[in-house]
């Protein structure tokens, strides 16, 4: 058996636009996801993430390029002969059968045997906890539970792989948080391979062993969810991921990892880690967390330290949003409010003088694009 | 009575449907029960009407004599229960043939782009812009000995040096057959394109994901979720079917006689309205009847049935 479950090797897709032109949904993308892994692609609208699920379940297939799915390759194949089951968006629950027929649906294509389907579909409602609903229609049925009867029919046929196509897209905020650990929970008791597609970064970060960050057809990073937030390896990944601060520079000395980058708008050098391979001379872009950004009220003797006033606060309870101005440049810092107090002394005021401090291993030095 | 007119809800309903409903009693319900009262009187020497409480006239459409040929006091005329059975049969095979013509084509347009599927149901529709019976008369053309058809199909054996005996194909069953299916296809294409239309691509994709060969999608997708067109369609055939007079009068000829057929002559040649309201009351029932049973098995439109 092969180490990954599914692979892409060099995939495109190509679609003709209404203009008689070509546009690449999905350019030139490998990637290799392990057995029992939960791997996510993660990316705005039009990346090319649904697309690639699509390729990996076979409604669409590669223009050029090669999936496999448990080392074999799918080359044309078509979607029912497929070791890979769907939970789409939108769920497409059959609208005339009940929830049971649904589940059952994909075991009598299979012709399990009857009382088989029996046990398994009840098995596989209690496993998304939706017992007793079995003789319910899909539309008579809130949306959390249409998303549990999705996830139990694809389930139900013990897939190899389980693609989910942003199956949390239609739930309310509160519900969504609840079935991301429930569906984290579920994938490490069935022990299946997840590839899971959203533009959700909060959700990629919280549920993913591995995401894959996608734009514009490539993709751009895969790692842990560690690594894609705190070792961007572009300006898009950092941009996307979390948030942060952007300082436009050029590289003026490499120190192994460190990186020395002067900084026109603060007339200033800033000494940063080196996130993505960089040369001296280059143009590059120095990412800043806001949480790993700190403000000071009096100068301090240390490198990274840029003079700022307070241009904007925002108290949200546990931290406090403040806008710095420095150089012309509005800065994010994010204050964690770690003391109880009402002394408003504890506080920054608008218009204030501060310092921005920043330790060189939270200032990463990344490429432009 | 204006202050009611702005506030009472269902009193604005029934002015609104007023003038429908005033139509329907008067051209509908009266017409149909003066149907009924006639079918029970009997024709008087001069063609019009004794009213009566007579079943004479069913007992004669089904067939049951008093007068026989060999004396005996009843005997059984199987001429009209003929008419029926033969009215019934052409109205069923009509409409599975055009289930089977129009399934194909309703799905084509309905997975067709958007913009295309406005284009192909306005051609389908283009037909209709000719007269009824013109239509009709353009099959004779096509159909007749010296018609379209046997002249191209001469010059074809011409071309090879066989020779041709034209084919007699007007005046025969398959001519009115063939005339019925082409009058009613559009009723069956639009329903059936409606429902198609709205299966959504998920669900086949879903099907197919789950296992299902596009032949099974078929069967368990495709089929169930476009019954309700499937059965409005129908009603939409069959109905008119078995009760045209002009398909089979013009492209039959005199030897295929249906009760549309039968109700006319009564009324327009033989000057019986009393055999002729008898006919169109069984005509009525017999649909009635079929629809009721249809539509029971199959649900009625718009209720999704599972196969």
């Amino acid at each position: 058996m092969s180490e990954f479950s599914v692979e892409l090797r060099d995939v495109v897709k190509k679609f003709p636009t209404p203009e008689g032109g070509e546009v690449f949904a999905v350019n030139h993308v490998t990637m290799q996801i392990k057995n029992g892994e939960f791997f996510s692609m993660l990316g705005p609208s039009g990346c090319g993430k649904t697309t690639s699920l699509r390729t990996i379940a076979g409604f669409e297939w590669p223009t050029s390029g090669e999936i496999y799915i448990e080392g074999e390759p799918m080359g044309h194949r078509p979607p029912y002969l497929r070791p890979v089951n769907t939970v789409f968006q939108s769920y497409a629950l059959f609208p005339h059968m009940s929830v049971a027929e649904n589940v059952a649906f994909g075991l009598e294509m299979e012709k399990t045997p009857k009382q088989e389907i029996k046990r398994r579909v009840g098995e596989a409602l209690e496993m998304v906890k939706l017992t007793g609903m079995e003789r319910r229609n899909p539309t008579q049925l809130s949306g959390g539970q249409r998303q549990r009867v999705a996830l139990a029919r694809s389930l139900v046929k013990r897939p190899k792989v389980l693609l989910l196509d942003e199956p949390l897209g239609a739930l309310d905020l509160k519900l969504r948080k609840e079935m991301q650990l429930e569906l984290k929970a579920l994938q490490q008791e069935v022990g299946i391979t997840f590839v899971y597609v959203t533009h959700d970064q909060e959700e990629a970060l919280t549920m993913s062993d591995r995401i894959a960050v996608m734009d514009g057809g490539v993709v751009l990073q895969v790692g842990k969810p560690v690594e894609i937030y705190e070792r961007p390896n572009c300006r898009f990944v950092a941009d996307f991921i979390g948030e942060t601060n952007f300082l436009d520079g050029e590289v003026r000395a490499i120190d192994g990892d460190r990186v020395t980058v002067y900084i026109p708008r603060l007339k200033d050098e800033l000494v940063g880690t080196k996130a993505s391979p960089v040369r001296i001379g280059e143009q590059v872009v120095v990412s800043l967390r806001p949480e790993k950004t700190r403000i000071i009220e009096n100068k301090a003797k240390m490198g990274n330290c840029f003079s700022g006033k307070v241009l904007n606060i925002a108290y949200i309870g546990s931290d406090t949003r403040v806008f710095v101005d420095l150089g012309g440049v509005s800065l994010k810092v994010w204050e964690q409010n770690k003391i109880s107090t009402l002394d408003p002394e504890a506080y920054y005021e608008r218009g204030e003088q501060v310092w921005v401090v920043v330790m060189p291993e939270n200032a990463l030095v990344l490429h432009l694009g | 009575m204006l202050r009611k007119l702005r506030e009472d809800k269902s009193f604005q309903g029934t002015i609104l449907i007023s003038p429908t409903l005033l139509f329907m009693i008067g051209l509908l319900i009266v017409p149909l029960l003066l149907t009924l009262v006639i079918s029970f009187g009997s024709r008087a020497p001069d063609g019009t009407v004794i009213y009566g409480f007579s079943f004479h006239n069913y007992v004669r459409l089904f067939g049951i004599r008093t007068e026989c040929a060999g004396g005996e006091s009843i005997c059984f005329d199987p001429i009209y229960a003929k008419i029926l059975s033969r009215s019934l049969s052409l109205a069923f095979n009509t409409t599975v043939l055009a289930i089977l013509m129009a399934y194909p084509l309703a799905y084509f347009i309905a997975r067709a782009p958007l913009k295309k599927r406005n284009t192909f149901l306005f051609l389908i529709l283009v037909p209709m812009w000719t007269n009824f019976v013109i239509r009709v008369y353009a099959w004779m053309m096509l159909l007749r000995t010296q018609g379209v058809i046997n002249g191209a199909l001469g010059w074809l054996a011409g071309l090879v040096g066989f020779h041709f005996t034209p084919l007699e194909m007007l005046y025969t069953q398959g001519a009115v057959l063939v005339g019925m299916v082409y009058e009613f296809l559009p009723f069956m294409i639009l329903p059936l394109y409606t429902s198609l239309e709205k299966i959504d691509l998920s669900w086949y994709e879903a099907s197919a994901d789950l296992g299902a060969s596009p032949f099974r999608t078929f069967l368990r997708m495709t089929l169930p979720l476009s019954m309700p067109g499937v059965v409005s369609g129908t009603i939409l055939v069959f109905i008119p079917v078995m009760g045209t007079f002009i398909v089979s009068d013009l492209l039959g000829g005199r030897q295929i006689v249906l009760i549309g057929n039968l109700i006319q002559n009564q009324f327009l040649i033989a000057r019986d309205p009393t055999f002729g309201s008898a006919a169109s009351i069984i005509l009525m029932t017999m649909t009635l009847i079929v629809t009721y049973f249809y539509t029971r098995k199959f649900g009625f439109s718009e209720e999704i049935v599972v196969v």
